[in-house]
């Protein structure tokens, strides 16, 4: 027979096993839970989904391809080019007649491709070069970091100018122009991360077990940089799109008959004298919109994966 | 005034000569990479629809210096640059020189840029202080909003939004122009090219602002019993500020980039207009001219920001 004190911690021991097991917390699912959280961030995900799907399935829905040119218009943009539904022109028409629906879904598909491959170049240059640079250290260290900060001290945009004009003006250039400055910012960064990680207890014990130093950066370095490099080239993206819209503002950029949002921005701000103001509101609207977006989730996401403020 | 430390005088001119030691290759760099990329683009700047008879083209080309070899064309630009000041003849405008070309555009930029520098500067310094101690109140919030606004409001995108507002709609200001930097031409492009600097420097000074006014040393000065006053501008503006000085550098660069934007869309003829005209022409001679020039203002302003943070700040010299 149990005495009643015994009673009620069995009767305790019962429920706590009917609990079940706790379940422990990853870092991934605590940040998770904390960018759900974030209001900000979650409608910014929401409009950053649309915006992707308006890109890439818009096209479905359009009733002119980009380069059409609809002769019925064409010289009385003004009064018969604003956007309607009946004549298929959604966002209304060019100065040249083109179907502006079309053309900023062509531009939005260039300019979120340009900065999400431009963020990725420097997730994958700046991670492998900064792990290596700090894990390293010492005197390869100190001139790898040496050649960061020179190219960091070039103003890139000239270099990247130059660029377009000696090897023609091309989507592939904007590629490889990009890629050649994006990294600098994110190999510091990934440094920095691999300075303070290496004197960690796990790294001594993979380097007493023999693992080489490739696969320790590979395997035990990069996965605990993960975080970081996340945020920042979350927080890349819009920088690269900025970037892009920039040079194609200036005609330097994307060639006709491909645009991007900095292309249509340009065009817009050349023919708004002429009252044809959807040209610049529509592609000005993605634009901000979508750099809003980035900016908002870059932000959750940093504050989700920063322990430091929980 | 900063006060320089008696055991700080020569690892501050140990810090200077380091950060020297890295803008000469800099510059040497954006030097011979801009010459080299030039010399191989495709086609020469006399290259065109209808082709010259080759004794024409290189009795051109003599004239231009264009038969050397590259090396050699390379060393005497550097030269003329470092020696005379002489960037050479422009291949498009026959009858000027780039110089001309300098002297004609560089004034331009600089009035307005600088006036955008100190807009930026002081407006978003007081901005972010006035923002940080009056924290979570109207002003707070106006200033937050106006920063994370106009983070996605880069200058060509505030450029087309004024001239419709001010221009188009109210008729208030000129759309574009320079005349001889009139104060109504001066506003919009000073406008659109300061406020998303403002906009960072107002979130930088706010936060770290917040962050000084948080620290022990503050709290002392408070437990003193001085007045608010002087706790805010003889104790907490000079920490706070300090990562706003390291935000100058990239701020001047991108001023000086925006002002290819400032000059397409206002037409107000600066070395912009000229840079991104050439670009379209391959007037190489103009492209390097200011490729070089303005390079080598922001790798010195960058090293004068560097060396005017490693004084104030002692922690940065060692």
């Amino acid at each position: 027979m149990l005495n009643p004190t015994q009673k009620k911690t069995a009767e305790m021991a019962e429920n706590l096993a009917a609990l079940g097991e706790i379940k422990g917390r990853s870092l991934w699912a605590d940040a998770r839970n904390r960018f759900v959280r974030n209001k900000a961030a979650m409608v910014s995900l929401v409009v950053l989904i649309l915006v992707a799907v308006f890109a890439f399935l818009g096209d479905t829905f359009a009733q002119w391809s980009n380069e059409e040119i609809d002769w019925n218009i064409l010289g009385n943009i003004k009064a018969a080019g604003g956007p309607s539904i009946e004549s298929g022109h959604f966002f209304g028409a060019d100065d040249m007649g083109r179907d502006l629906y079309s053309r900023v879904v062509q531009g939005s598909q260039i300019s979120l491709m340009v900065g999400v491959v431009g963020s990725l170049i420097a997730v994958v240059v700046g991670t492998l070069y900064g792990a290596f640079a700090g894990y390293v250290g010492g005197r390869v260290d100190s001139i790898m970091m040496r050649i960061v900060d020179i190219l960091m001290s070039i103003p890139y945009m000239f270099v990247l100018i130059l660029l377009l004009v000696v090897f023609g003006r091309s989507i592939f250039m904007i590629f490889v122009g990009i890629g050649l400055i994006a990294w600098l910012d994110m190999s510091r960064i990934v440094r920095g991360q691999t300075l303070s990680l290496k004197n960690k207890e796990f790294i001594e014990a993979a380097i007493a077990t023999g693992v080489s130093t490739p696969t320790i950066i590979l395997r035990h370095i990069v996965p605990n940089l993960l975080g970081v490099v996340v945020v920042y080239a979350t927080l890349l993206v819009p920088v690269m799109i900025l970037t892009e819209s920039f040079i194609s503002f200036l005609g330097l950029g994307v060639q006709e008959p491909l645009t991007s949002w900095g292309a249509l921005i340009s065009e817009g701000t050349s023919t708004m004298q002429y009252g044809t103001l959807w040209q610049l509101g529509f592609p000005l609207f993605f634009f901000v919109v979508t750099l809003f977006a980035f900016f908002f989730i870059g932000d959750g996401l940093r504050d989700a994966l920063d322990p430091k403020d929980r | 005034m900063p006060q320089l430390h008696d055991w700080g005088w020569e690892k501050m001119l140990n810090f200077m000569i380091r950060r020297i030691a890295i803008a000469i290759p800099t510059l040497l760099i954006l030097v011979v990479a801009s010459f080299l990329l030039m010399h191989a683009a495709p086609g020469g700047p006399f290259t065109s629809e209808r082709p010259l008879p080759p004794q024409v083209l290189a009795n051109i080309e003599a004239k231009y210096g264009l038969n050397q070899s590259i090396p050699v064309q390379m060393w005497n630009y550097i030269v003329g640059i470092v020696t005379q000041f002489d960037f050479g003849p422009s291949f498009q405008y026959k009858d000027r020189t780039v110089n001309d070309i300098i002297a004609q555009g560089f004034p331009i930029t600089f009035t307005y840029g600088i006036l955008s520098f100190l807009v930026a500067v002081v407006a978003g310094g007081a901005l972010g202080i006035s923002a940080a101690i009056r924290q979570n109140t109207w002003l707070d919030y106006f200033a937050v909003g106006v920063s994370i606004g106009a983070q996605v409001l880069p200058n060509f995108v505030m450029a087309p939004i004024l001239i419709l507002i001010f221009t188009l709609w109210l008729g208030w200001l000129p759309g574009g122009g320079w005349n001889s930097g009139q104060w109504q031409h001066l506003i919009m492009p000073v406008i659109a090219l300061s406020t998303s600097y403002m906009a960072s420097i107002a979130r930088l000074t706010r936060s770290s602002m917040l962050e000084v006014l948080r620290s022990n040393f503050i709290r002392t000065a408070r437990a003193k019993g001085l007045p608010e006053r002087s706790i805010i501008l003889r104790h907490a503006l000079k920490p706070a500020l300090l990562p706003v000085i390291s935000y100058l550098g990239p701020a001047f660069v991108g001023m000086i980039t925006g002002s290819f934007i400032i000059d397409s869309v206002f037409g107000t003829g600066g070395l912009g207009y000229f840079f991104v005209n050439s670009a379209f022409n391959r007037d190489y001679a103009v492209m390097m001219g200011v490729t070089i020039l303005l390079g080598a203002l922001t790798v010195m302003f960058n090293m004068v920001v560097d060396i005017l943070y490693a004084w104030i700040d002692p922690k940065i010299r060692l």
